[in-house]
């Protein structure tokens, strides 16, 4: 009975997975997971025997209510640090059941999953601490780089091996040395591997632990025989992985790139790129007025500069003035714009901008010549025509946003400052750019009022 | 172990249905679908419980750290599907929505 009630569940998870690959579904599809999630806990609850119900009372309390009041509480700018939080507390949890799943003497078709799921595990939760941490600018979000940070980075790994090695082959329960060694080195190696990484690189980093957090429950699955645990770590795993691809192809860089080049760190922005020649020129507030007020066609670009002014509301605003000035209104959203993957659409969708409007950058490219006015808010890396023109550029290669084809590009920004990877953007030198520097919110929120009088 | 190669298969198959299931999923649909999959990841709750199973008379660690693992697996479970819920209540149709 248990067994079946675990199969249903793992149809219900991938019933729900498949729901979110479609707006209209998605809510439904994350409803049937959940509901996957309850009859798994309850069909463990109900039928296995011993349990110590206080504690598992109480831990399902306490943590309900943690995981509940920040879920509800956290403002949706805030979201890629609430993800990678959760994501750590999944990675944690599995370290957790691994340390208490040790008994002396286990087969090794026991002690190395068990291995896995502390190790796993223990990357995936102080990484994902380290990355809300430069996702929530607690900590500085530039690449952190040493010499000689390589080396040490191996030889961590390789301690970690052969503390697990030497667990595996004589494993002595809980307390074994070797075990509590390995549990605390893949903390060190978590934050080992996430502090070189920039923060205009986590998106993938995000996906990355998601994977991992997935792994780890999988490997948790293994020690214990647990076919639920194992499908649906899994499928994580796999999803995981899925959108560390996507997100690494919308840079044009490899996995390893991104991961050991820390780029975006003041080393590599001197050496690439060409000088870049000519001047701004900034506009105001008014006369951005009068080339929107008779533009027929707009595509605006958010950036992750959207989502630190808060601007997604006032974009709206601006949005819904323009469609009723007879101009059509199209967003185009970078897969990497922002600090996670798809993080301008749940802003936009915040803002109630209906998610037909919003456009992938192989859609909206063709018909950027055809567009009157293309407006960068607080977008800079993709949208940097560098990534086209320059081959010295570390950008080079990367699939962009053809703003610069656009009759006028109006670039929201508050300076004229590089983007996070440190480049210099030749667009906003073009003959037909104009800046309108100052605070995004404030500038969009300008040119409603001007609309409006 | 004679469970263990079974396990393997299914384990081996879920990965394919994974990369299946997900690489259709569109980009704007990103972020939901990671916090979705992340709170699916939150199965290590069902570990948690079992590892409460059985506990030796007298040891203290143990019921500490399968509380705690049973305590940071339901915030795993619980705040994941209720931001994902969150955030997909704001995705809307113009068709529908007006």
């Amino acid at each position: 009975m248990k067994e079946i009630t675990y199969i249903i569940a793992s149809v219900l998870f991938i019933l729900g997975l498949k729901r979110l690959g479609s707006a209209a579904t998605a809510r439904q599809g994350n409803t049937l997971s959940a509901v996957g999630m309850g009859l798994a806990l309850l069909a463990t609850l109900f039928f296995e025997t011993d349990l110590s119900w206080p504690l598992i009372m109480a831990g399902i309390v306490v943590g309900s209510a943690i995981g509940g009041i920040s879920a509800k509480r956290v403002a949706m700018t805030g979201m890629p640090e609430m993800v990678a939080l959760f994501n750590g507390s999944g990675g944690i949890a599995s370290v957790f059941v691994g340390w208490a799943s040790a008994k002396p003497g286990m087969s090794l078709a026991e002690s190395i999953p068990l291995y896995l799921a502390i190790f796993i595990g223990g990357v995936t939760f102080t990484g994902s601490v380290i990355a809300y941490l430069k996702l929530s600018e607690k900590i500085d979000g530039k690449p952190v780089m040493f010499k000689g940070q390589q080396p040490v980075n191996i030889a961590l790994l390789a301690l970690i091996l052969l503390c697990g090695a030497l667990f595996c082959v004589s494993p002595a329960g809980f307390t074994d040395p070797w075990l509590i060694s390995a549990i605390l080195l893949s903390f060190v190696f978590g934050v080992m591997v996430v502090i070189p990484i920039g923060g205009a690189d986590m998106p993938v980093v995000i996906a990355l632990l998601n994977s991992y957090s997935g792994l780890a429950a999988c490997a948790a699955g293994f020690i214990i025989s647990n076919t639920v645990l194992i499908v649906a770590g899994a499928l994580v795993g796999a999803s995981g992985i899925i959108l560390t691809g996507i997100m690494c192809k919308a840079m044009n860089r490899s996995l390893s790139n991104v991961l050991f080049s820390g780029f975006g760190s003041a080393s590599t922005s001197s050496s690439g790129g060409a000088d870049v020649e000519g001047e701004a020129k900034p506009i105001s507030a008014e006369d951005t007025y009068y080339i929107l007020e008779a533009a027929s066609s707009v595509i605006f670009v958010p950036g992750y500069g959207m989502a630190v002014a808060q601007a997604q509301h006032a974009v709206k605003e601006l949005a819904a003035l323009l469609e009723e000035n007879g101009c059509e209104v199209q967003f185009a959203i970078h897969p990497v714009a922002g600090r996670m993957p798809g993080h301008m659409n749940v802003l936009l969708a915040e803002a109630d901008v209906p998610y037909e409007q919003l456009l992938e950058p192989d859609d909206v490219n063709p018909n950027m010549a055809a567009a009157d006015v293309a407006i960068v808010i607080g977008a800079n890396d993709v949208v940097n025509p560098a990534a086209r023109t320059d081959e010295t550029s570390p950008l080079w290669g990367m699939p962009i946003i053809n703003v610069d084809m656009a009759r006028t590009c109006i670039v929201l920004k508050r300076s004229l400052r590089p983007g996070y990877a440190g480049v210099e953007n030749p667009l906003f030198f073009c003959e037909n750019t104009r800046m309108l520097l100052g605070d995004a919110k404030a500038s969009v929120q300008a040119l409603v009022s001007q609309f409006k009088d | 172990m004679e469970l263990f190669l079974p396990l393997l298969f299914i384990f081996a198959l879920a990965i394919f249905l994974g990369v299946e299931l997900i690489t259709k999923v569109p980009s704007q649909l990103h972020t939901p679908l990671m916090s979705g999959s992340n709170a699916i990841s939150g199965i290590t709750i069902v570990g948690a419980v079992i590892a409460l199973q059985n506990l030796p008379e007298g040891s203290v660690i143990i019921p500490i750290v399968g509380f705690l693992a049973v305590a940071t697996a339901s915030v795993n479970v619980v705040g994941g599907y209720l931001v994902t819920d969150r955030m997909l209540g704001m995705f809307k149709s113009k068709k529908k929505g007006e």
